[in-house]
């Protein structure tokens, strides 16, 4: 199982985290308590230009020497601080949350369009892989992922969320059924822009993660559902898709869909399953995805996994269950069940 | 006639609720009205007895499951999986529902007035006297009856031209009967299914169906009643025999 939500706001008027922890916590059945988490767009604006990066360590000696030094080599830290946490009775400390708010050298990467951008996914992907006791789960600009092992409220009230403001909100309830609960494999799945809540299993994911890490990505999490981060990186920030295409690519129609197809749509599908063959997910799957521009959800192109819409304004909500949808927003207008396999977008106005 | 049991459950888990509804039930209360229903899952789960319990709300997940007997009428959408393994009763749902409707479904009744997710009726089953029903008035997304063994399913596809577009109708279905509004695209047809043509006999033995459907919702049935339906049953009487064992 699992249960996501999603919100944006797209006039970016900010929300607290309060009533997305009520959202979540309503579908607390849809997890085991093993991990919970929520990620939130905007809520940094004291430092809007910095990388806000979040770590977790198993101490702050060792692990955290060798990241102030890798930090160090590759930009510069504009502030660091131990991300406030407050006790739970039915959560068990296992790290400690640190971030910092980070500038790269605009000048030691070369061969990008984006140096900043590749410059601080190479040092996420370096600390993540080689440094024992230290794991960066968030780095994107003015944005926080907050996740651990526990049940919603809880993992909710240790981060004391209702203290952030954003205008885009995901949030993850897990029950984990492959692979172990740990801090690490709570959703949301973040890198740089990209975050990602995920109710299901990637069963391609052997495929997917080989191909991601032919493009320079390392799966270190123990968990499917990076990769589909990793994924989004590449097609959206590389390649530079726009998001239905990231989508058209990792959820493909059916051939058969595609041989009914105008003429130059079918032989885009096909170029596009023939080049992105190795990206398909296959699988059960509903997944909410977020960028600083919007947010995006699919799910698999046979739905085996529950997504619902509810709109009210400029406010767009994907989830679960419809509950959980009207207790952020006991006013919202419409609701409805998009198709399978098929993007549903709420964008930033500016 | 005695005054019916009110609950507020505004912010009530569904543990204490659904406690509370057996023991009124057990204890021969025959009306039960829920107010402020939002998410709690499982109401009427494994009931027994002749009562009536109106939702006013969003109940959660797999509403009536194992339920037998009791009619509850939803004001609000119902989420995945009403009348899952349902063994007698009816489920009235005054808007629309989720995924896996009637799923395994084994007697009574599920009507719903707006849509249905994908797979409603998935794995229906019946048994003697036991065939149970879903009846849909607006329009359903893939799979539906999926790996069905019995019971009918109907569509009206009220406001959807035609009443369904998605694909999979019937997929792996073995048992039972499908029967949709308006001609259904050949291509939409599942393995295992095929599609009929609905008789004047058909519309005898559907008629009353129909027609109390219309008057849990107020729908005027005459539209309804002709032949103008598709009906889709198993291809053979066993579509999958060969599959999976030798004869």
């Amino acid at each position: 199982m699992c249960g996501i939500i999603g919100v944006i706001d797209r006039t970016m008027a900010r929300m607290d985290g309060s009533s997305i922890k009520e959202a979540l916590s309503l579908m607390d059945e849809r997890g085991s308590g093993e991990g919970a988490g929520y990620v939130a767009y905007g809520i940094y604006p004291d430092y809007a230009d910095c990388y806000a990066i979040h770590v977790f360590f198993d101490n702050l000696l060792e692990p955290k020497t060798r990241v102030d030094e890798i930090l160090k080599q590759w930009g510069k830290i504009i502030h660091q601080e131990e991300i406030p946490t407050y006790e739970q009775p039915g959560l068990k400390k296992e790290h400690i949350s640190w971030r910092y708010f980070f500038k790269p050298f605009a000048d030691q990467k070369v061969g990008t369009t984006n140096p900043d951008d590749d410059n601080v996914k190479q040092l996420v992907m370096d600390i993540n892989g080689n440094v024992e006791g230290a794991l960066v789960f968030s780095s994107g600009i003015n944005l926080g992922v907050f996740k651990a092992s526990g049940w919603p409220e809880d993992v909710a009230n240790f981060f004391r969320i209702e203290d952030y403001k954003g205008y885009i909100w995901l949030a993850h309830n897990r029950y984990p059924t492959n692979t172990a609960g740990w801090w690490g494999g709570a959703h949301p799945f973040n890198l740089l822009d990209w975050s990602v809540v995920h109710n299901g299993e990637i069963t391609s994911y052997g495929t997917n993660r080989r191909y991601v890490e032919g493009h320079g990505y390392q799966c270190t999490m123990l968990t499917d559902t990076e990769v589909v981060a990793y994924l989004f990186d590449l097609l959206g920030r590389r390649h530079g898709m726009p998001p239905e295409m990231v989508v058209e690519a990792l959820a493909p129609p059916f051939w058969d869909v595609i041989d009914q197809m105008p003429e130059k749509e079918e032989e885009f599908m096909r170029t596009m399953r023939l080049t992105y063959g190795s990206a398909l997910m296959n699988g059960p799957f509903a997944i909410v995805v977020a960028t600083k521009d919007g947010i995006v959800g699919f799910t698999d192109r046979i739905k085996l996994r529950p997504l619902i819409v509810g709109e009210n304004g400029p406010r767009l909500y994907i989830s679960s269950e419809e509950a959980a949808i009207r207790t952020m927003d006991p006013d919202v207008e419409s609701i409805y069940m998009p198709r399978a396999g098929e993007p549903v977008i709420g964008r930033v106005i500016e | 006639m005695a005054e019916p049991l009110v609950i507020d459950v505004k912010g009530m888990h569904y543990s204490p609720l659904n406690k509370m509804i057996r023991e009124a039930v057990a204890s021969g209360v025959k009306e039960i009205v829920l107010n402020n229903v939002l998410g709690q899952r499982f109401i009427g789960n494994g009931v027994r007895g002749d009562a009536k319990i109106t939702i006013n709300g969003v109940p959660g997940g797999d509403l009536g499951m194992f339920m037998s007997g009791p009619e509850c009428e939803v004001f609000g959408n119902a989420e995945h999986a009403p009348g899952n393994t349902m063994d007698r009763g009816s489920l009235i749902i005054h808007g629309s529902a989720g995924d896996a409707v009637a799923h395994s479904m084994r007697g009574g009744k599920v009507f719903v007035e707006g849509n249905i997710g994908y797979r409603g009726g998935i794995h229906m089953k019946e048994y003697e006297g036991k065939r149970p029903i879903l009846a849909i008035g607006g329009t359903s997304h893939a799979f539906l009856g999926e790996y069905m063994a019995g019971g009918i399913i109907l569509v009206l596809g009220i406001g959807h031209e035609p009443a369904v577009e998605d694909r999979g109708i019937g997929s792996g279905i073995h048992g039972g009967e499908i029967v949709i509004r308006g001609d259904v695209d050949d291509k939409l047809l599942g393995v295992g299914a095929k599609k009929v043509e609905f008789t004047d006999d058909d519309l005898v033995r559907l008629s009353p169906l129909i027609e109390e459907f219309c008057g849990r919702f107020d729908i005027d049935p005459t539209p309804f009643l002709d032949t103008n339906y598709s009906r889709i049953i198993p291809a053979s009487a066993r579509p999958f025999a060969g599959k999976y064992t030798w004869e």
